[in-house]
């Protein structure tokens, strides 16, 4: 059966030479691209053509690479599982049957299943890293402020990153050298990764590595999941690497407080879709409140409505201080917490996701359980830090991730890391 | 700032805020699920108050024109324009 990991099949053809010639590249759809349309898996921008193209698609044309398509994903960004999108959820190549992961599942699926050599995804709160384990591929969060979002449509832009998506660690760095880098068009990039060489980390030596294993983050996940993950660091012991176990108490918070901020920054960035300057528009002769409503109610599917309405609630008044405040607690604190453990170890691991594969359908009717699989990848958005989740093996036959979790800009570490797996 | 579970009066007053129109059967189910959620969200309540450090710096430009879209770009996505203008609804 069709994968639909591509909401529009259409190549863009790069330079004719650079280190991305004759590789192909899926871009998630929340990605802008000049004259191809870019719909954020939602009906309200199903007819969207960009007028200009975002500061990574530029710097793939110029690196090379072909664009295949714009992959399907969770609408705007929204899930943990690209079932929400408005164009039909996608299937995991490596575990049929079985979600992709989310919100970059066709990104994920597409590489995973052959149809892209590389993917770009965008990651939240764990979007690029989540599909990577749901499917059996390696998935890059970097560092906030590493790479450009000129041009990313905004959910939550304290948080996300554009990340790279690919089969092996090597290809995903190479990926990752091309859109790293300083952007006069994006004020929050800064200049760590302007001539970056991570692919050069890539070289699995772990001789020496000290890892940080967060108890808080193993304890609870899935048997077969924490098997397979003590595997992987079998693996990297008998390689020279040692590990000890860390405890990170704030990251019990770090889902609300996760939510909270997300949901109240996506409150706020998706109030520019009212159909007046771009977008779906609703026919209706009442005024401009009564014609922006029902054009939103028309444009945006349940997620997404569910999260605006939530985070307006947060930062409506009276609410501000319980909700909002409270979650900037959070975040400082589990900032403090990742820094201090980093402080003692070169990367922290722990499972990417406490799960195998969901199956589909199993996880959309209880929106609060689906938030909670996402427990061990938003600590690190939280904390603006880098993090990788690479193939650790499978438990049941059902791809399992590892991810590591290294200092801000230390991207090369984590590279080096995941290296000696994949 | 009650701790009463969200009631389908206190949805319908949220989607207004939001701007989003909501079937009467969302708002049921919303008010359901909004109760769950917050309800877990009030853990947060456990939460220390952390002093933050703020390393942050504006990052400024010159003042300067620069190229931008044209205004048929601009317009392009447009449902409704007149005159080089977005059309937008009856302001009452």
């Amino acid at each position: 059966m069709s994968l639909n990991a591509f909401v529009t099949e259409e190549r863009i053809e790069g330079a004719d030479d650079g280190p991305l010639a004759g590789r192909t590249v899926a871009v998630k759809d929340n990605i802008s691209t000049e004259g191809v349309r870019t719909t954020c898996g939602s009906a309200m921008l199903e007819d969207y053509v960009p007028p200009y193209d975002a500061t990574v698609v530029e710097r793939l044309k110029d690196a090379g690479a072909t664009v295949v398509g714009k992959a399907n994903m969770d609408e705007f960004g929204m899930g943990s599982t690209t079932e929400t999108s408005a164009f039909g959820p996608v299937e995991n190549p490596a575990a049929e049957g079985r979600v992709p992961g989310g919100s970059s599942g066709g990104s994920a699926a597409a590489v995973a299943a052959g149809e892209a050599d590389l993917a770009l995804g965008s990651d939240t709160g764990g979007s690029v890293r989540n599909p990577a384990a749901f499917c059996g591929v390696v998935g890059i969060k970097p560092t906030y402020g590493l790479v450009s979002r000129y041009g990313l449509v905004a959910y939550a832009n304290s948080l996300e990153q554009i990340g790279p998506l690919a089969p092996t660690v090597e290809e995903a760095a190479e990926l990752l050298d091309v859109i790293a880098g300083e952007d006069p068009r994006d004020a929050t990039t800064r200049p760590e990764g302007t001539d970056s060489d991570y692919a050069a980390a890539a070289d699995g030596d772990v001789d020496g590595m000290e890892i940080g294993v967060p108890t808080n983050l193993v304890e609870g996940a899935d048997e077969g999941v924490v098997e397979t993950f003590y595997d992987a660091l079998d693996e990297l012991e008998a390689a020279g690497a040692s590990y000890h176990e860390v405890e990170l108490p704030s990251v019990e918070h770090a889902v609300e407080a996760y939510y909270v901020i997300a949901m109240s920054e996506a409150s706020s960035n998706l109030a520019r879709f009212d159909g007046v300057r771009y977008g779906h528009r609703a026919d209706s002769d009442g005024n401009w409140n009564e014609a922006f409503s029902k054009t939103r109610d028309e444009g945006f599917g349940e997620e997404v409505k569910r999260r605006i309405l939530l985070g307006t609630y947060a930062l409506s008044a009276g609410y501000h201080d319980k909700y909002y405040k409270k979650a900037q607690d959070a975040r400082a604190w589990v900032k403090r917490d990742f820094d201090e453990a980093l402080g003692e170890a070169d990367v922290l691991a722990s499972p990417t996701m406490p799960v195998p594969p969901f199956e589909r359908g199993a996880s959309l009717d209880d929106p609060l359980q689906m938030y909670l699989a996402d427990a061990n990848t938003v600590p690190v958005n939280l904390a603006d830090l880098p993090a990788i989740s690479v193939p650790a093996g499978e438990t049941d036959g059902l791809p399992v991730g590892i991810q590591f979790v290294g200092s801000a800009f230390d991207e090369g570490t984590i590279i080096r890391a995941g290296s000696a797996l994949a | 700032m009650s701790d009463s579970p969200v009631d389908p009066d206190e949805v319908r007053h949220v989607a207004d805020l939001a701007r989003v129109d909501l079937a009467d059967e969302d708002v049921d189910r919303f008010a359901e699920q909004f109760a769950d959620i917050l309800g877990y969200f009030e853990t947060l309540d456990e939460v220390p108050e952390v002093d933050r450090d703020a390393d942050l710096v504006n990052v400024m430009r010159p003042d300067e024109v620069r190229e931008g879209l044209t205004q048929a770009e601009a317009l392009d996505n447009a449902a409704e324009t007149d005159d080089g203008h977005f059309e937008g609804p009856n302001v009452s």
